[in-house]
């Protein structure tokens, strides 16, 4: 490379490490300000397991119903070329933008206690989905299924729209076309999807305290905990901080060198 | 009618600030625990009537908050905290300015107007078909529920511990719990929104609102008098406060 155009990056350069430096710089201030040797004995603490072991549950189940119910989604977005689809995309992105507690105030008006659909549910059966891990999942679901749905499309927009064809001229039916043609080639934007959905939903924190509340237990996942330590023990809350910053990186590493590419 | 400035003026630093010139505003800055702003705001509203020389600048927040404000230097001439336990932040200093309780709160059992739940006292609330949310223990407003319903020998059966006093009667207002316990000063704050229910006074919790003069101006005094005054009383009282 010349000198004159490794002058002219400078710049971009410059910018590019400032970016940079806003975001790892907070990062790397968490992992230097924790008490590492008193580490384990603040994870002992008795808000920790049950708030992580929540969690784990909680984004695994979000992440399995992102998968189940994001992929047909995802698939007929891709191939429809109808204006409703353009609807569809539309309300299915919003929650990307919407302000999490905005999304739990909307999720207590459609399946909270006096919502469209939570009344007549308590009606029928007696069952209330708010303040139980259930809401914990569906306020996680609202939020990581977006990401889900656009990172699986633009995989599935990126499969070539003949392997279909001729899979249907062989006489595959649509359900079989999209298992075992769609499903494997989309495979790497699935996994991506997949990972992007887990992370927000191990993230989510707005939408989960306004709609499924914050109790030991039933509902208060590893951020929620996080919060609530700040405020009695933040030594608890650094530490637990930087369980989440670990787990993350190692989960989205692990999948990088698998699968994102 | 007189312009005042931004009020971020001098005055306010309690070493006897000259006489304002005509057209001049002293002013006083008040940090206020957040559920005691709004009678604050209406007696500083009050006092800049009858002392058109005097501006009252009201700044809100948690407790902890303002009392961390304090320490950091922020200017102040008056701290107003919900109970006395953030004033331990206070730097050694300000922890020896004269301190007097302005105004007393207690707790209620806040439900919807409609009280689903038929709720009539604590006792009530460890039904488990009763959905109970209280502020998180590590809050003021939790630490007193909790005080109260372990006077009682009640096991309330919560559903969550909420954030703040805010989130909790919001919970209460939407209907989706049967009952909160709050400050009466939450529920009087609400105007109607929320039905209250006394708590039995032997099992109830006092909160005091101590107020600390940090500046012994005649301003900062003045208004000082006026937050503890006879004529305060029915202000404090209309926005559920009691007096000490």
């Amino acid at each position: 490379m010349t000198a004159r155009s490794q002058r002219g990056r400078l710049p971009l350069v410059a910018l590019a490490t400032l970016g940079v430096a806003l975001v790892g710089l907070p990062l790397v201030a968490l992992l230097l300000r924790v008490d590492w040797p008193g580490l384990p004995a603040r994870l002992a603490s008795p808000l920790v397991w049950p708030a992580v072991r929540l969690s784990l549950v909680t984004t695994a189940v979000t992440t399995l119903l992102a998968v189940v119910l994001g992929t047909p989604l995802a698939w007929l977005l891709a191939r429809s070329r109808s204006r409703w689809a353009g609807w569809v995309r539309a309300v299915v992105t919003v929650p990307l933008v919407l302000p999490p507690v905005v999304g739990g105030v909307a999720l207590l008006m459609a399946y909270g206690r006096n919502g469209i659909v939570g009344m007549p549910v308590a009606h029928l059966f007696g069952l209330s989905v708010p303040f139980t891990p259930v809401a914990v999942v569906v306020a996680q679901t609202f939020v990581s299924l977006p990401f889900y749905v656009v990172a699986v499309e633009g995989a599935m927009r990126s499969v070539d729209g003949r392997y279909d064809q001729v899979a249907a001229t062989l006489g595959a039916g649509p359900l079989r076309v999209f298992t075992r043609v769609a499903v494997p080639l989309a495979w790497p934007g699935i996994a991506a999807g997949a990972a992007l959905a887990w992370a927000r939903a191990l993230g989510e924190f707005g939408a989960t305290i306004t709609f499924a509340g914050n109790f030991t237990g039933t509902t208060q996942t590893a951020p929620l905990a996080v919060y609530v330590a700040l405020d009695s023990d933040p030594e608890v809350a650094l530490a637990l901080s930087v369980v989440l910053l670990v787990v993350c990186v190692a989960v989205l590493g692990l999948l990088r060198g698998r699968w994102l590419r | 009618m007189m312009v005042s400035g931004c009020g971020i003026r001098g005055g306010s630093d309690g070493s006897g600030a000259p006489t304002p010139a005509p057209g001049d505003r002293t002013t006083v800055t008040v940090l206020v625990a957040a559920s005691a702003v709004a009678p604050v705001q209406q007696l500083a509203t009050a006092f800049e009537a009858s002392h058109p020389t005097v501006s009252v600048r009201i700044s809100g927040g948690s407790s902890t908050t303002l009392v961390a404000q304090v320490a950091a230097g922020a200017p102040a001439d008056l701290v107003v905290t919900a109970g006395d336990a953030a004033l331990a932040g206070l730097p050694p200093a300000a922890r020896a300015r004269p301190t007097v309780v302005v105004a007393t709160n207690i707790l209620e059992i806040a439900t919807p107007p409609t009280n689903p739940a038929a709720i009539a006292g604590l006792a009530d609330l460890a039904s488990p078909s009763v959905k109970v949310v209280a502020c998180v223990s590590s809050a003021p407003c939790g630490s007193a529920a909790d005080a109260a319903l372990a006077k009682a020998g009640v096991t309330a059966h919560f559903v969550s511990r909420e954030l703040d006093a805010r989130a909790t009667l919001a919970k209460v207002r939407l209907g989706e719990v049967d009952a909160a316990i709050v400050y009466r000063s939450d529920v009087v704050g609400s105007g109607g929104a929320v039905h209250g229910m006394p708590i039995a006074s032997e099992h109830n919790v006092t909160l005091a609102y101590p107020l600390v003069r940090l500046s012994d101006s005649p301003e900062a005094t003045a208004f000082a008098a006026a937050l503890s005054g006879v004529d305060a009383r029915s202000v404090w009282a209309a926005a559920g406060f009691g007096m000490p």
